[in-house]
């Protein structure tokens, strides 16, 4: 008995740093938007008084709902062409190469070595009304004029999008097609299974745990992300994390910015809530 | 050595990894309904002729038959063997039903029937309850059946085993290579097993190949391996042999008197060897061949005093090291301890060793 007591302890004084952090920095800052999202905005200062008023007034107001959908539309967009992007590359490397792995892995992840605002800029010069793209279409005689859809839209948030958040997609879905013992493939492949059947019996499924979290990964801060969308999205672009820093900012309504927050976090909560547990019933139809 | 008969065919088969010969032109022909194993240590290139039936590795040169049809470019998929892999390879995501079923999506069976044809391989591996539980939260020898039985439901002609017994622990190993034994006798499926445990081979094959550098020494049943080993390598490979030089002295009618170190001149049956007079062999006896007494007894051709240096009691068995005037190595005799046996004496004593030519077998390699 003492001995567990002392074990549990000693869990727990080891768990200690990152409790303090994160009661410190998320149950903290989450407990003052909670409250706050309950006051009023008065000038430059706060009415404490509890009201659902700000809540009242996000549900009524179209632009609201409509900024959300569109955002969740944007970044699930965003999150499946990732996915889709960089399946392939995490099983070429998990499965076709041999030596190097780590520098191949390395080097998939270049982007997110630099500056998320640098990158964004980056596609700003290839998307642009005369960027890289343009000027090369109208060089060799394609076009006539630059192609105005490439930059300031919601084509040009997803790409940049995808492009900034492949790392944290490729990493998991490499680690989890990585240690699929290959002796099962060989199995499969013995029982009968062609290669096509072999992947959709056996790899899909055994590397769908990476999928998730690359999916998780990728769409609960895409969501919420509002660099992007400024810099790129133009006006079709623009996302619910961009009105939320607005609240915060030039129209300093606090209250109202943390409830948008709020409800933001409580979509993509049920969003990710209902995925988790539709994967789970697939998975179960499959076996 | 060719046989009408045969079933699987290996021709001139290599394997080169690069620049490592790992098959070196073997031939070899297993009948239909055999037991045949493939024995050697790790590294013989025992595992890669099975991965070669199986399809995994193609033949560098050489051609495969598999009931008369040729497996060059025939992909794992569409040939008709099926393997049991060492490691069993069980799909973790499967119940152990889906498993065993793995194989029958190809040929879109009713759902009852795919049913009653896994209810029956689960009677046949005995285990009928578990067709619901996780793959993963199998015993090791549970996992092996399955494995059996998702290769098995497919009536395969052949079955390819790699060491599918190595992981599991001594009891229930041979447990188990008693319960593969009537199994195969069960479906009358030719099974090809690969292995290094020689005991298991002995126990469970009808033919064995000792495999070694990528060849095999010997194909032959137990009996024969054991009794008849045509070199030094394959002798001391397959359970223990004393080793003793000679001189062959003169030979009549396939029998050879041969004059050999320590032990004196010896008669033996040599067959059609190809030796004469003069030649140097290596005459090998077995440790139980040797009777062992105080005194020089009568009845049986040879007999060498020797002195006992070590004993070992081991239940049903004792194990004796005499060494013999003229011998470097001491020699081996093992004992059935039949009766009420003894404490063993002291040692260091005079004792007698006695055998006959029957006993002996003539080895060409020094």
């Amino acid at each position: 008995m003492m001995l567990q007591k002392s074990e549990t302890l000693r869990a727990y004084s080891l768990l200690s740093p990152t409790l303090i952090i994160m009661a410190i920095g998320i149950l903290v800052p989450f407990g003052i938007l909670i409250v706050m999202s309950f006051w009023t905005q008065v000038g430059f200062g706060f009415d404490m008084t509890p009201t659902v008023a700000n809540y009242e007034m996000a549900t009524e107001r179209p632009i609201y709902g409509a900024l959300l959908k569109r955002s969740l539309w944007m970044s699930g967009m965003a999150t499946v062409t990732t996915v889709l992007l960089c399946y392939p590359m995490a099983y070429f490397v998990a499965f076709h190469v041999h030596r190097n792995k780590m520098l191949w892995i390395v080097l998939m992840t270049l982007p997110f070595w630099t500056s998320y605002l640098l990158r964004v800029f980056a596609w700003k010069v290839v998307l642009g009304y005369d960027g890289v793209i343009n000027s090369a279409l109208m060089n060799i005689g394609l076009i006539e004029k630059p192609l105005e859809f490439l930059l300031y839209s919601q084509a040009a948030v997803i790409i940049t999008l995808a492009h900034a958040w492949a790392a944290f997609a490729i990493l998991p879905m490499y680690v989890s097609l990585e240690k699929i013992d290959r002796s099962l493939l060989e199995a499969a492949t013995d029982l009968g299974d062609g290669p096509v059947m072999r992947f959709l019996r056996i790899t899909l499924p055994l590397s769908l745990p990476g999928v998730m979290s690359a999916t998780l990964l990728i769409f609960i801060p895409t969501t919420g992300d509002y660099i992007t969308p400024a810099l790129l999205g133009g006006p079709d672009g623009v996302m619910i994390g961009n009105l939320i820093q607005k609240q915060f900012g030039a129209v300093n309504n606090w209250p109202m910015g943390a409830t948008l927050a709020i409800i933001l976090m409580l979509s993509i909560a049920m969003i990710t809530l209902v995925f988790l547990f539709a994967t789970n019933f697939v998975r179960k139809r499959i076996s | 050595m060719t046989q009408d008969n045969a079933f699987i065919s290996f021709r001139n088969v290599n394997k080169f990894f690069g620049k490592y010969q790992a098959i070196d032109d073997v031939s070899l022909d297993i009948s239909h309904g055999e037991f045949f194993s493939l024995l050697g240590s790790s590294g013989c290139g025992k595992t890669t002729l099975l991965r070669m039936l199986a399809g995994f590795e193609a033949v560098s040169s050489g051609e495969i038959y598999i009931d008369g049809q040729p497996m060059s470019g025939v992909p794992p998929h569409h040939r008709p063997v099926n393997m049991v892999f060492q490691n069993y390879a069980i799909f973790p995501h499967l119940n152990v039903r889906d498993n065993i079923a793995y194989g029958l999506r190809k040929q879109k069976l009713s759902r009852a029937k795919r049913n009653d044809m896994v209810d029956d391989m689960l009677e046949l591996i005995k285990l009928p309850e578990y067709g619901d539980h996780k793959a993963t939260q199998l015993s090791g020898g549970q996992r092996q059946r399955i494995a059996l039985a998702r290769a098995l439901i497919l009536k395969p002609k052949v079955l390819l085993l790699d060491e599918p017994l190595g992981a599991l622990d001594k009891q229930l190993r041979e447990q188990m290579q008693l319960e593969l034994r009537a199994l195969q006798k069960t479906v009358g499926i030719t099974f090809v097993f690969v292995t290094h445990d020689q005991e298991e081979a002995l126990t469970l094959s009808d033919r064995i190949a000792v495999m070694s550098e990528g060849r095999y020494l010997q194909v032959d049943t137990p009996t024969g391996l054991y009794e008849n080993p045509v070199s030094r390598e394959v002798a001391s490979f397959i359970g223990t042999m004393n080793f003793f030089d000679g001189t062959v002295t003169s030979i009549k009618d396939g029998n050879a008197v041969i004059k050999v170190d320590g032990l004196g001149e010896v008669s033996a049956p040599v067959g059609t060897m190809p030796l004469m007079a003069g030649n140097t062999v290596t005459v090998a006896i077995r440790p139980e061949k040797f009777l062992l007494t105080d005194d020089k007894p009568d009845g049986l051709q040879y007999s060498v005093k020797g002195q006992l240096n070590n004993a070992a009691y081991l239940g049903e068995r004792s194990h004796y090291y005499v060494s013999i005037e003229g011998v470097s190595q001491p020699t081996a005799v093992s004992t059935q301890n039949r009766g009420r046996t003894k404490e063993i004496e002291a040692q260091n004593r005079p004792v007698w060793l006695s055998w006959d030519s029957a006993a002996i077998v003539v080895l060409k390699d020094v």
